[in-house]
């Protein structure tokens, strides 16, 4: 009977740790892909989730346009353009439109309508990534994952992408719609069609997806270590929400700061949540996904 | 494996665990539940990485290099771990997939071939194109069977596969193991039923608290714990029979109460010596039959032993007075 003592095995689990480095996308994919799949089957999910959107991108901002644009009174009007005057000189200076009405509409579709593109993508994604995890643990399929030729690495970015893609593919079908809303109700007051901005296309490429990924990385070590899905999405609650308000003062503030601070501020994003995600990896363990470890 | 020890914060789930699993046969890992069985075949692919002690699974160290381990293994655990809202089709897509069936390079008819062939294999082609929630208990057990052969594994690890299953189709999954390893595949198989374990294990480990308590072919065994014969005797008042527990010749003596007696003998020829006993005794003995031990037997035999009670030992007998005993003999 011969016995591997504690400090060789460890040694040759750093071998076998460094030997798991090697990631075959494909692999990746099929996770992500599965995971989607999944998804797009369970209209519990994506019914709640498609009316969020059509309430942020659509219901609310024709509601506010067509009230300024068509129905509001002079006075209302006024008072709304004081407040705007409050906006920094830099905010105020993009600010376009031929009437006072049209200016209203601008700097309302551009300024406070455009940074829920923030929230809308953390929302799906962070409701499916904390089930993703624990998911599988819940319903016994971790036992299949653990035993596969899967990596850890694998699953962790197959997870990630499959949390990341209906949250940010809502983002892009959304705004798709909303731009069109915003210039049919607006364009016509402010002179032009006038969404998306420049700006506003680096907030959505440059901000929003480290802001996500970050968001994310947090959220899928949470659902690899908590003990039910319920639990996962309380913790995620607690994480995504103080997150949602950061990304969202921030992303406002880069479009309210013309020139540079957009760039800033997705590149500090991104930092952090290449950071992040990489330290994120750990977390997926086998024994994880079998709910045998420590902690689980 | 051999001296695998791993443990779940206090508890030890495997105790210097060592045995070997014959290459093209079926072992059969028995023992009551919390023993280790779903431990002892999570580490033989290394998804779980016991700390101590030395497991090669296919010639390689599954905790080194579970990458070229966990392509070569099937796993059926205990839970078919399927995805209920995907069809089976798709079920098996995915694992074909993560296996390397499917993917660049291979011809997609080639694919579909093979998952139609694996799932027609196990009588389940039909409903490849439902939604798995929509399955019973016996479809997924057959679904999760064709998705651990897909990729043709050299090792096959099943993990209480007849687990909530209706008898027919736990006599059909036994088949299909028995089929399995008939065509040549190394079949683990883990259970605490041991009817299903009676005559489809080439190889048995009985395990209690993470250790192996023997190892061996069921005759290897079975010749261990009984060297001489076994006979069943029937009494019209069983417990009449205990008096034979201390007999000359008697080796063991077992019997459940109203039943008849599992009586472990030196010899063929003493038999007519305890009937004649009896008789003069005045008991009415009904029948006296060679007995095959069962794996049941066996079992129970070996876990008795383990526990220091001693190898077959008898219970609830009231001994005979010494006498008695004397004058018989």
């Amino acid at each position: 009977m011969s016995i591997m003592s504690a400090a060789a095995a460890g040694e040759v689990r750093g071998r076998r740790s460094s030997r798991a480095g090697r990631m075959q996308w494909s692999r990746t994919w099929t996770v992500a892909r599965t995971e989607l799949r999944q998804l797009a089957q369970a209209r519990d999910y994506w019914i709640p989730m498609a009316a969020l959107g059509g309430i942020f991108f659509l219901v609310v901002p024709a509601i506010l346009l067509l009230t300024i644009t068509r129905v509001s009174q002079g006075d209302m009007i006024e008072k709304i353009s004081t407040t705007l005057e409050m906006l920094p000189t830099t905010a105020q200076e993009q600010i376009h439109g031929v009437t006072q009405e049209g200016r209203i509409a601008y700097a309302l579709a551009v300024f406070l309508f455009a940074p829920i593109a923030v929230v809308v993508p953390l929302t799906i994604s962070t409701a499916v990534g904390a089930a993703t995890l624990v998911g599988e643990r819940e319903r016994g399929t971790g036992e299949f994952l653990a035993h596969s030729p899967a990596t850890a690495r694998e699953i962790y970015v197959g997870k990630l992408v499959a949390s990341l893609v209906p949250g940010y593919m809502t983002t892009i079908i959304g705004f798709g719609l909303y731009s069109l809303l915003v210039n049919l109700i607006a364009a016509g007051d402010v002179g032009r069609w006038f969404f998306p901005t420049t700006q506003w296309l680096a907030l959505m490429l440059w901000v929003i997806p480290p802001f996500l990924a970050f968001t994310l990385s947090l959220v899928l070590r949470l659902s690899a270590r908590v003990k039910s899905t319920a639990a996962a999405q309380q913790a995620a609650g607690l994480v995504s929400l103080p997150l949602i308000m950061v990304s969202y003062t921030q992303s406002t503030g880069a479009l309210f700061g013309a020139g540079v601070s957009v760039w800033v501020v997705g590149a500090v994003a991104w930092v952090v949540a290449i950071a992040s995600l990489t330290r994120g990896v750990r977390s997926v363990t086998r024994a994880r996904l079998l709910g045998v470890a420590d902690g689980v | 494996m051999d001296g695998v020890t791993h443990r779940f914060g206090d508890v030890t789930a495997l105790d210097r665990l060592s045995f070997v699993v014959p290459s093209d046969a079926v072992t059969v890992l028995l023992g009551p539940n919390g023993a280790g069985k779903t431990t002892a075949i999570r580490a033989i692919t290394g998804a779980l990485s016991p700390a101590e002690g030395s497991i090669l699974t296919l010639g390689v160290d599954p905790r080194t290099d579970g990458d070229a381990v966990r392509p070569r293994c099937g796993v059926v655990s205990a839970k078919p771990a399927l995805y209920d809202r995907l069809s089976g089709w798709d079920n098996l897509l995915y694992a074909a997939r993560l296996y390397g069936v499917a993917g660049r390079g291979v011809p997609r008819h080639e694919v579909d071939q093979r998952i139609r062939s694996s799932a027609a294999r196990f009588g389940i082609d039909a409903a490849l194109e439902h939604q798995v929630a929509g399955y019973s208990t016996g479809m997924k057990t057959r679904l999760a069977l064709a998705r651990a052969v897909l990729h043709e594994p050299d090792l096959v690890l099943f993990d209480e596969p007849t687990s909530g299953l209706d008898p027919e189709s736990a006599h059909a999954v036994l088949e299909l193991i028995t089929d399995m390893a008939a065509a040549g595949r190394t079949v683990v198989m883990c259970t605490h039923l041991l009817a299903e374990a009676e005559g489809i294990a080439d190889h048995v480990v009985v395990l209690e608290a993470g250790s192996a308590l023997v190892t061996g072919t069921p005759e290897e065994v079975t010749r261990r714990y009984w060297p001489g014969d076994l006979v069943l005797i029937e009494a019209e008042a069983p417990d009449q029979l205990d008096r034979i527990a201390n007999w000359r010749g008697v080796v063991g003596y077992d019997r459940d109460p109203g039943q008849a007696a599992r009586v472990h003998v030196d010899g063929p020829g003493r038999v007519p010596d305890l009937v004649a006993g009896l008789v003069a005794d005045g008991v009415r003995v009904t029948r006296v039959e060679p007995h095959q031990p069962t794996l049941e037997d066996l079992y129970f035999a070996v876990r008795r032993a383990a526990r220091g009670d001693g190898l077959a030992p008898v219970r609830g007998v009231v001994p005979a007075a010494p006498e008695r005993i004397r004058s018989v003999r």
